[in-house]
């Protein structure tokens, strides 16, 4: 009966039908993000109420957290892609996974410089070892290990499945990293104190933060619409389709 | 040998990189007892598909069959041998002490020994020198030495004429009329002729 | 048909394991590099945070520790870079053996040949930044399952870089996110010697990782090697 999901999916990993599908999707995909992004940045900035205890500091957590969140969700959107690049030498998985890689440093980045500026407003230092921040450190290392293997091959698509191997063996160490910071951190005593409490969270600011990471999201979704359509191209230069496309750029 | 099917077959066989062709599609059966030459000029391909045949690179299109089943790394290994551009020897250790690694990882046919094949391509006196000391020359026939030893039905010979003297050419010719005399196959790229006494070898040409 | 008789798996371990002690061994000067290098990075510490004992003494596990992976990282690309560059490698992918064992071997001669000068060193490194003698021992059990953890791990990364150039910035970049939990557990151990509290339970996680790692990583060292070599 639902037969035709694997159907449609198999059509859809074939490089022409899905550069078709990634270019109708992408424009809405921005400006969906767009639009969410400046509701959620609006929510969190101006309705939101000041924290009792922050005042107006912590009003970065509206950047902070779903870039903390896109970092993770993105490493394991690559994970699967990875897989699936290596167990079925599927092209555009390995398109998908080594496209992802960019965009989830990116995020990772965004994660740290603002959790540094934050650091500043509440403990008086651009960095501490808190846990999580080591965490996302160590998964910034990771991203780039992936992009510099990538990178480091002359063959884009060898490249492609050998970056994707050491992307699963990442998938592996993200829980032994996040394991081993934790007790690293309870042995050091240091500082503890949580970026986010347990502390009861008002509704006023959960929803810029929910509408937030569905606009990252949604920019993933374009960003990567863009950058696999890019790299289809690249790879697949010699094809009927992609000449016939060229032709109709330079015709029409 | 009871079973029908050839020893290795190849069926629409291609590969592209970068999405450029690089070699096919290619069809051919190679039995026990049959020499194959392929020839072609330099970037046609040769290495490529002997790279492919010993299973270390996959070919996208078409199909390989290994005693008619089809051809996957480890079904096939033990039973080929491939003699490169890269002759697989190191340069630190004498050619005894190479060839000695050799039999502990693929066995040996039972009638020889690393003396006798030394001797056989010439490099009495030579063979506790290290392999880094030896011509080029030299160290191909060091390498031809493992063919006499490993105990394969199939050899895969990249350009085995490359760095040789004439005595060397001619005991590669006559390594190979032993070989496929006693029902080995093999497989020779050559961009030069191949003088070959024992019937008439198949041919494939690659074009660049 | 042919006459053959196939050497037993001990047969071609031996045989691998014994092919790459000799390289070594002639090579022997190279041996020594890395240790030459830990001595030089450990005189640097007093250079840079003075001659003060008591300072010395609260970083000296964790320095001894750090400058051992480093010196490790430096031999690292070392490990199957000239059998791919003198095709080896290719005829070892060929034999009729399981090549993941065959790495596992490499691995290990790879191992005697740097990681345990550096631990006959390590307590040399230890004395010249005054670690406590009691803790000494901590350290060569730290460094015992440390190591062979390292070379497992980067055994993986080097497979992965075979078929690319020149690689060592590359494999530290690779290995840091790799290397985070081992050197955490090795120090907290350290850590919790040199403070008198009970250091089995960090010991125990490393012995448990290094389980694993033996029997895991030379099969990703396979896959990963035949995928970097797919070209």
């Amino acid at each position: 009966m639902a037969n035709w999901i694997p159907l449609w999916l198999h059509k859809l990993s074939s490089p022409p039908v899905f550069y078709r599908f990634a270019g109708a999707l992408r424009p809405w995909a921005i400006a969906l993000a767009l639009v969410l992004g400046l509701i959620a940045l609006y929510g969190g900035l101006v309705l939101a109420p000041p924290d009792y205890q922050q005042g107006d500091d912590y009003r970065i957590i509206f950047i902070h957290v779903p870039s903390a969140w896109m970092g993770l969700f993105i490493y394991g959107v690559m994970g699967v892609a990875a897989f699936i690049a290596l167990v079925w030498r599927i092209k555009l998985a390995e398109v998908v996974a080594m496209a992802s890689a960019p965009v989830g440093a990116a995020f990772t980045f965004i994660t740290l410089v603002t959790g540094s500026l934050w650091g500043v407003r509440m403990w008086g230092t651009w960095w501490t070892w808190d846990a999580r921040l080591t965490s996302e450190l160590v998964l910034l290392f990771l991203y780039l290990g992936v992009i510099a293997l990538y990178h480091s091959f002359e063959d884009r698509r060898q490249g492609a499945r050998t970056a994707a191997f050491l992307a699963l063996i990442g998938i592996v160490n993200v829980p032994i990293v996040h394991f081993s910071v934790n007790w690293w951190n309870t042995l050091h005593q240091g500082s503890t104190i949580k970026l986010l409490g347990p502390s009861t969270i008002a509704p006023a600011m959960v929803w810029p933060l929910l509408t937030m990471m569905v606009a990252t999201k949604l920019y993933y979704v374009a960003s990567l619409c863009g950058r696999v359509r890019a790299d289809l191209l690249a790879l697949e230069g010699g094809k009927d389709w992609v000449r016939q496309i060229a032709e109709n750029e330079v015709h029409g | 040998m009871t079973s029908h099917s050839p020893l290795l077959e190849a069926r629409a066989l291609a590969f592209h990189r970068q999405d450029e062709p690089v070699f096919g599609p290619l069809d051919f059966r190679l039995d026990a007892g049959e020499l194959m030459l392929i020839e072609g000029d330099n970037g046609s391909g040769k290495t490529t598909l002997m790279r492919i045949l010993t299973g270390l690179l996959r070919a996208e299109e078409g199909e390989l069959r290994w005693r008619g089943e089809p051809l996957t790394w480890d079904r096939c290994s033990g039973e080929v041998v491939f003699l490169g551009h890269q002759l697989g020897l190191k340069a630190e250790l004498s050619a005894r002490e190479n060839l000695a690694f050799t039999i502990g990882l693929h066995g040996h046919r039972n009638q020889s020994g690393i003396e006798g094949a030394l001797t056989q391509v010439g490099l009495t006196g030579y063979e506790d020198e290290p392999v880094r000391k030896l011509s080029a020359g030299q160290k191909k026939r060091v390498a031809l030495a493992r063919l006499l030893l490993i105990p394969a039905a199939l050899w895969l010979l990249d350009e085995p004429y490359a760095n040789l003297d004439r005595s060397g050419i001619q005991l590669v010719d006559a390594l190979l009329e032993v070989h496929i005399a006693h029902g080995g196959a093999a497989l020779v790229t050559s961009h030069g002729a191949v003088q070959f006494h024992g019937g008439e070898p198949q041919r494939i040409r690659l074009h660049a | 048909m042919l006459d053959t008789r196939r050497p037993g798996l001990a047969h071609a371990c031996i045989a691998v394991l014994r092919r790459d002690l000799t390289l070594a061994w002639r090579q022997r000067g190279d041996m020594l590099l890395p240790v030459l290098y830990a001595l030089i990075v450990t005189s640097l510490f007093p250079f840079a945070l003075g001659p003060e004992s008591a300072l010395l003494k609260r970083i000296a596990g964790g320095a001894v520790l750090v400058t051992v992976l480093l010196a490790m990282l430096l031999a690292l690309d070392a490990m199957f870079r000239s059998d791919i560059e003198d095709g080896s490698l290719e005829q070892l992918m060929l034999a009729p053996q399981p090549l993941a064992l065959m790495l596992g071997m490499k691995i290990l001669a790879h191992w005697l040949a740097t990681a345990l000068p550096l631990i006959v060193v390590a307590p040399v490194l230890a004395g010249m930044l005054h670690l406590p003698a009691a803790v000494t021992p901590v350290l060569l059990a730290a460094l015992l399952l440390a190591t062979p953890l390292l070379s497992l791990l980067g055994g993986i990364l080097v497979a992965l870089t075979a078929g690319t150039r020149r690689s060592g910035m590359l494999l530290a970049l690779m290995l840091l996110p790799l290397c985070v939990p081992v050197v955490i557990f090795a120090a907290g151990a350290l850590a919790a010697a040199q403070e008198g509290l009970p250091w089995i339970a960090p010991i125990a996680w490393l012995g448990a990782a290094l389980v694993m790692t033996v029997v895991l990583a030379p099969l990703a060292c396979a896959a990963a090697l035949r995928i970097a070599l797919d070209s």
